[in-house]
């Protein structure tokens, strides 16, 4: 370790930022996984462009990755970075503006010539300009630097190229007195295969590391301490939302002894989840690449009448495609998680970027009278348990339930204190007993939850689909009047689930002045956002909704206790609208943003501030 | 492997046609041709020994998938163009369930057409039963993908203006392992195609030309008129010469010169049995099949009975066997294996 100063800092945030193919997210993930081991809590975001290798140089091919570690609980990836690290013109360019004013920047002054200084739309060269004096620049020769740590081992000019990152990783790591055991571990993990990688990386990050010390880039190095204090005591891991809601599904199929089958096409931003799902046969896991959306949910309803837990996962556009189908769930009364990963849209959009766009389109997107339970995320970690609870509720009320998350929350990443799935409640789907002699496809019980008969079973042989069906008997039915009862049988089952589920809390006082109400993949930012301003005394208090249809019980006594009532969303006001729709007396006001980026806390302070103060 | 995965228990006491008799009213219009295909099926499920209750018929939207509703198994009545792919589901999560698909040339060829040919690529282990009246009849008289062009319809007042699928050329364009056709008018022959059908391991799909009364009434009358059919029909049997004809003279002849098939007469030009080509439904190439299934009026008889039956690995056989390797070799045998697997930590 260096004898430099430390200079101890509550929380840091860091970001990478490179052409696409420059590895950012692998050292990203490095950084963060290092971190997580030295006991600090965190959250990431990777933020990357939809094209894999835009041009070189470009801003359009600039990838990121963001960290936020700290020793007190972390609830966002960060609004603005302590330390940038800029691989090239375009990604400084585009980046010096999520910089803290003061911040240290890493930048790679091999990369800037001419015509890549250009490229990135400077008309002059930032680095020698003194347009950065109101930063820490620390500009390296990255480039050489690398090329000569790597002399030893005699390789050509391509792999060289692609070790850079390391070197970079290694001025980090000095900066940020992190020691090199936890990333050589990492390393060690990571390359196990390729051991010649492993050693080039190696010398590559110990040479970036050296050069930070020996050039004196930095005058104290920061000190983020073990966040041991802030968190619950267990075992932990980082885990991104996509895979904690992939495991989430996994061990509500452990816990219903209902296997899992998932029917998915691949769609940016919920394909993670297909594909982390496709590697667990082992346990049981049941993984069909359908040829399209519509076959992916349809493959689903299939395998549910067959007895499966199943699953289909999407994002927006395949959420349309799949409407014509989720009706079909909703007449039949199948058990079915329908996944939505949602990204800024319509039509295509900004398929990396994240939204809350597709509310209305999980509430209302179906045609006739098809209601049907929709739920939202909360965090990376938070998918594992909305995941898990999605599916018991949709199990055990034999009802499709919508979860919706995000692409910022599914691609992001935090700190999972890992579950015994022994303190997970077990799950009972309602499964008919064989040869009984009073099953009627459509009885219900006093939840009006029907029996799933599973194929295969004696003795309850039945036929069920999407015409409407005769109360009880399930025989095809256009009747009037049994029309009318059914669609309000499917009503009541679902507004019944308000039973099961808990009421909403509230975290702050009960009655104040302001109330946030938020829900899915903004938590982090809203609550960061709240409890800055509690700390200052002021009488604001979050509600944050998981449960959207049905809601909570008490959700009207909630909202009436305050004295405003804000809703900020990452759309065009979905829930405020749905809100006032079920409680028109009660004002609501609104904050919303649709950039494709996630709220910073400091925009949500200034508009609950200003709302406060009655501007 | 020599372990076979995907197998359907057998039924303990044997089944007759009335097991599968539902106790719904069959509403199909007088005449229709899914009386006999009705007819054929209860007769065929019983002779496969297998368990009632492993029987899952599922079906898209189109009068013939009203079909789950008349038979006494588990069904499942989808919506439109869907039932391969809810079939697909359901097989691959239960492989032990025998699954049969009712569908007909809208349903499959049309709206469902990817859903279609991806089940027969993938050789998925369903027996599909499409129902060809080459018109669409719930909607009330609109032409389908198989109508013959220049057909005047509903919505073709002027005639069809498209040329139409052979759907035995697009199951074996999709890597097709079976494909048979059927009239019916010929309930023996069903049967035993739908039974030749529950044999094949992989994707079957069953071309039943079916005659709608209402909308396309005749439409396959000159195949399957009494005046006609034996000069029109060929009906295969594996192993056996393709004659064809009132008087059985008629054979079908691979000639080199031309790359494909003609029309020969035993007697004429010096042309014996010999010359005839005997029938191999096992073939794993397609050559001849896509010949056969493409062979049309008036230039050739068409074909009927087991056009192709070639072995190839299934999907669900080779889904079994990767789940039963997985799960032999995998260290994660639970949940709390896979939260705890990769780089953990205590605090």
């Amino acid at each position: 370790m260096t004898n430099k100063p430390t200079q101890q800092k509550d929380e840091l945030v860091v970001k990478f930022v490179g052409d696409s193919g420059d590895g950012m997210q692998l050292i990203g993930t490095f950084f963060s996984d290092a971190s997580a081991l030295a006991g600090n809590d965190l959250a990431t975001f990777p933020d990357f462009p939809a094209e894999i290798r835009a041009p070189h140089n470009t801003i359009p091919g600039v990838s990121g990755f963001q960290v936020h570690i700290g020793q007190s609980k972390i609830y966002t990836p960060g609004d603005l970075c302590d330390v940038l690290i800029a691989m090239n013109p375009a990604s400084l360019k585009s980046n010096l503006k999520w910089a803290k004013v003061g911040a240290t920047l890493i930048v790679n002054e091999s990369t800037f010539d001419d015509d890549a200084i250009a490229k990135a739309g400077y008309t002059t060269n930032p680095l020698t300009d003194e347009s950065l004096s109101n930063y820490h620049l620390v500009a390296a020769p990255i480039t050489s630097l690398t090329k000569k740590a790597c002399e030893e081992f005699g390789i050509d000019l391509k792999t060289v190229d692609r070790s850079k990152n390391m070197f970079a990783l290694g001025m980090l790591c000095f900066i940020t007195g992190r020691g090199m055991e936890h990333i050589f571990h990492l390393f060690d993990k990571k390359f196990v295969e390729k051991p010649k990688i492993k050693e080039i990386n190696k010398t590559v990050f110990r040479a970036g590391y050296n050069y930070a010390e020996t050039a004196e880039v930095v005058e104290s190095v920061i000190n983020v301490p073990a966040a041991a204090a802030a968190l619950e005591k267990g075992r932990y891991r980082n885990v991104t939302g996509n895979v904690a809601t992939a495991w989430g599904l996994l061990a509500a199929a452990e816990k219903s002894g209902r296997p899992l089958f998932l029917g998915s096409y691949p769609i940016t931003p919920a394909t993670e989840i297909l594909i982390e799902l496709a590697l667990h046969k082992s346990l049981g896991a049941r993984v069909f690449q359908a040829e399209d959306e519509i076959a992916g949910i349809c493959s689903a309803i299939g395998a549910s009448f067959a007895g499966a837990m199943a699953c289909t996962t999407t994002s927006g556009p395949g959420l349309s495609l799949k409407s014509e189908a989720m009706g079909l769930a909703v007449m039949t009364e199948l058990p079915l998680v329908i996944v939505n990963v949602q990204r800024a849209g319509p039509s295509t959009g900004i398929p990396t970027k994240s939204e809350q766009s597709d509310l209305n389109q999980a509430l209302f997107g179906r045609n006739g009278e098809a209601p049907l339970v929709v739920m939202a995320a909360s965090s990376p970690a938070d998918c594992f348990y909305a995941a898990f609870e999605a599916s018991r509720i949709s199990m055990e009320t034999m009802t499709p339930v919508i979860l919706l998350t995000d692409g910022y929350i599914g691609f992001g990443s935090e700190l999972f204190r890992i579950p015994k799935m022994a303190d997970l409640p077990q799950i009972h789907p309602p499964i008919a007993a064989a040869n009984d002699p009073n099953y009627k496809p459509y009885n219900r019980d006093a939840n009006l939850v029907r029996q799933w008969a599973i194929p295969g079973t004696e003795g309850l042989r039945h036929r069920i689909g999407g015409l409407e069906k005769e109360d009880g008997k399930g025989n095809v039915s256009s009747d009037p009047l049994n029309h009318q009862k059914m669609v309000n049988l499917r009503r009541d089952k679902v507004l019944k689930i308000a039973d099961r589920i808990p009421l909403q809390d509230v975290i702050g006082e009960e009655k104040g002045d302001l109330l946030v109400v938020s829900w899915g993949g903004t938590k982090g930012a809203t609550l960061s956002a709240v409890q800055g301003m509690q700390a200052q005394g002021k009488k604001i208090s979050l509600a944050h909704f998981t449960n959207i249809m049905p809601l909570p019980k008490n959700t009207e006594q909630v909202l009436s206790n305050f004295k405003k009532v804000i809703v900020p969303e990452l759309n065009d006001g979905q829930f405020v609208n749905y809100l006032r729709m079920k409680f028109p007396h009660i004002k609501l006001e609104q904050y919303n943003k649709v950039q494709g980026l996630p709220f910073t806390v400091s925009e949500l302070t200034e508009q609950f501030t200003k709302i406060m103060e009655g501007k | 492997m020599d372990k076979k995965f995907v197998t359907i228990p057998k039924s303990e006491t044997p089944l007759t046609k009335e097991d599968f008799i539902s106790d719904q009213m069959v509403k199909w219009c007088p005449g229709c041709g899914g009386h006999a295909i009705l007819a054929s099926v209860a007769k065929a499920f019983p002779n496969t020994g297998y368990k009632k209750e492993n029987f899952v018929l599922v079906s898209g939207i189109g009068c013939s998938s009203r079909f789950p509703y008349y038979v006494n198994t588990y069904g499942f009545h989808g919506i439109h163009g869907r039932a391969n792919a809810i079939a697909s589901g359901v097989k691959i999560f239960n492989p032990h369930l025998s699954v049969w698909i009712n569908t007909g040339d809208g349903d499959s060829m049309a709206i469902g057409g990817n859903h279609f040919i991806h089940t027969i690529r993938r050789n998925i282990d369903v027996n599909i039963l499409m129902f060809n009246n080459k018109i669409y009849g719930l909607t009330k008289g609109q032409y389908s993908p198989t109508t013959p062009m220049g057909v005047e319809t509903k919505t073709s007042p002027f005639g069809t203006i498209e040329q139409p699928f052979n759907p035995g050329e697009l199951v074996i364009g999709s890597q097709g392992t079976f494909f048979a056709r059927a009239v019916d008018t010929n309930p023996k022959l069903m049967t035993e195609v739908v039974e030749e059908a529950t044999k094949h391991d992989g994707t079957s799909v069953v071309e039943v030309l079916e005659n709608c009364v209402i909308f396309y009434d005749k439409a396959h009358e000159k195949i399957t008129s009494k005046e006609t059919r034996d000069n029109n029909q060929l009906i295969l049997k594996h192993g056996e010469p393709m004659v064809f004809g009132t008087e059985k003279n008629k054979g079908i002849r691979y000639n080199p010169g031309k790359g494909g098939l003609e029309v020969v007469t035993i007697g004429i030009n010096g042309i014996t049995i010999k010359d005839i080509l005997v029938h191999d439904q096992y073939s794993k190439d397609p050559g001849i099949h896509l010949m056969l299934a493409k062979m049309h009026l008036p230039e050739f008889p068409i074909a009927l009975g087991v056009i192709r039956s070639a072995a190839f690995p299934t999907y669900n056989e080779l889904f079994e066997v990767q789940m039963y390797e997985e799960q032999k070799s995998s260290k994660i045998k639970c949940m709390d294996d896979l939260l705890n697997s990769g780089d953990t930590w205590e605090i």
